[in-house]
């Protein structure tokens, strides 16, 4: 009898959904790479007294919010380069999406972590003749970034998870790879999309789940 | 001779509609302890926080050892290195250690030699019997002495005049004392000092004058001679004798 689990070691099947793994991680490592610095940028921008920065800030993270990340990834990948004649490979779309979807997140994180800080340790440091830049350096930073740690990895957790949506632009990241194999046997081994799908099932779990781990032990810390 | 260190003219301050300080003149000499005394509410912390920044005011001017302070916040950056203040809730930075939170001013604002403050902060913990807590984390240490820390912090950084806003008021009575009798200290070596508390016998033991607030106004400046023991005014009487008794 043929049993349904071997189809993930029939050939280089294992290899590919390992390599269609890493293209997902790579683009989700790359924005957030960039997404965190650009968003803590962003949200250190948004604790400043004028509102027309909160009100623009504010407009581009509820539009990132709002507007389905599925969406966003068709309007650039489709319209754009058919309206504007701007052809962007899926990667560098994806990557250019995700980046301003993480800051978006990242800047509302950074902001309300800013924030937490008393009142009273800012003006302790005030006191102390602190410039704009020192307050951030010694007070907001320091004390306010502990706060930010669990949503921050929270964030990496959906962003991970949400790779999982560029297959719909094309990109070969391990869901789509899953889904090639699936038409593959689809004839011979009736059982595959269990064997490949459960695998994936476990892939995803051994990457996300010790993040969610760690986000729990950092809001126990917190908390304690 | 006296030298005007700061001086106040017809200071308004207004939170939206209600008028939280009301026409206020004074000035301060130096070597000279000013004691704020009054009721809840009269505008004593306000007052001392408008004289470091923290707050704006509508109205009058503040000339601090002659320059008028135009209220800009580069400015008091400047200012506030020579115009400390201390404040009610210690707020020691909890992340760094007694050491670090005395260095960091000193070091990052005023520039100066790390070893040279390190070695003045070790003989000012020392003098107040703190010196085996340099390393010691705020959390670490009682009320008292995290608010001898903070005096110390201030100190530090060899400011001209010195704020304390009702530097004992969240403090266990126990530990008032340690507190109370280091700025006596400090009175003693004739450090300009700008004191609001409700602590009367030591308000009597450090002021050189007394400033009376009420509802926003100052209604006497007296020297303390003559506000405790020639004290006239029905009314503050009868506040001094509410707080004592």
């Amino acid at each position: 009898m043929y049993l349904g689990i071997s189809i993930l070691w029939d050939g280089n099947n294992l290899g590919r959904l390992l390599l269609g793994l890493w293209e997902a991680i790579k683009i989700a490592g790359v924005s957030l790479g960039f997404g965190i610095i650009l968003g803590t940028f962003f949200g250190v921008i948004r604790t400043f007294p004028s509102s027309l920065i909160r009100i623009i800030f504010r407009i581009y993270l509820e539009i990132f919010r709002i507007i389905p990340l599925l969406v966003l990834l068709y309007v650039f990948y489709y319209i754009l380069p058919e309206n504007f004649n701007i052809d962007l490979p899926n990667q560098l779309v994806s990557v250019l999406v995700f980046i301003l979807w993480i800051s978006a997140e990242m800047s509302e994180i950074i902001r309300s972590s800013l924030m937490s800080v008393s009142k009273h340790q800012i003006e302790s440091g005030k006191a102390l003749g602190f410039n704009r830049l020192q307050l951030y350096q010694y007070v907001y930073f320091p004390q306010g970034i502990k706060s930010a740690i669990p949503s921050m990895i929270n964030l990496v957790t959906r962003v991970i998870k949400t790779t999982s949506l560029l297959m719909m632009i094309g990109v070969t990241e391990v869901i789509r790879v899953g889904q090639q194999m699936i038409e593959h046997y689809a004839v011979t081994i009736s059982t595959a999309p269990l064997w490949i799908y459960g695998f994936i099932f476990m892939l995803y779990f051994i990457v996300c789940f010790p993040l969610n781990m760690a986000a729990k032990f950092w809001e126990r810390r917190i908390g304690g | 001779m006296s030298k005007k260190i700061l001086e106040v003219k017809h200071l308004q301050k207004c939170f939206g509609e209600k008028e939280i300080l009301k026409n206020v003149s004074f000035s301060i000499q130096e070597g000279e302890v000013l004691v704020l005394l009054g009721p809840s509410g009269s505008g004593k912390s306000t007052l001392l926080r408008t004289l470091n920044g923290l707050e704006s005011i509508q109205k009058g001017e503040i000339y601090f050892q002659g320059e008028l302070l135009k209220g800009e916040e580069k400015q008091w950056q400047a200012i506030r290195q020579k115009i400390a203040m201390v404040f009610q809730n210690y707020e020691l930075f909890p992340n760094l250690t007694v050491m670090e939170n005395l260095l960091l001013s000193p070091t990052k604002v005023q520039k100066r030699e790390k070893t040279t403050v390190e070695k003045q902060a070790k003989v000012l913990l020392e003098r107040i019997g703190l010196g085996e807590k340099l390393k010691s984390y705020p959390r670490e240490l009682s009320g008292g002495q995290k608010q001898r820390v903070a005096i110390v912090r201030a100190l530090v950084m060899e400011p001209t005049m010195i704020l304390f806003d009702e530097v004992t008021a969240s403090l266990d009575p126990e530990m008032v004392r340690e507190v109370l009798e280091m700025i006596q200290d400090l009175a003693k070596e004739r450090k300009t000092m700008m004191v609001v508390t409700h602590e009367i016998d030591f308000a009597r033991r450090v002021a050189d004058r007394v400033i009376f607030m009420e509802e926003g106004e100052i209604i006497s400046d007296y020297t303390a001679q003559e506000f405790f023991e020639e004290q006239k005014n029905e009314r503050i009487t009868r506040f001094l004798n509410s707080l004592t008794h």
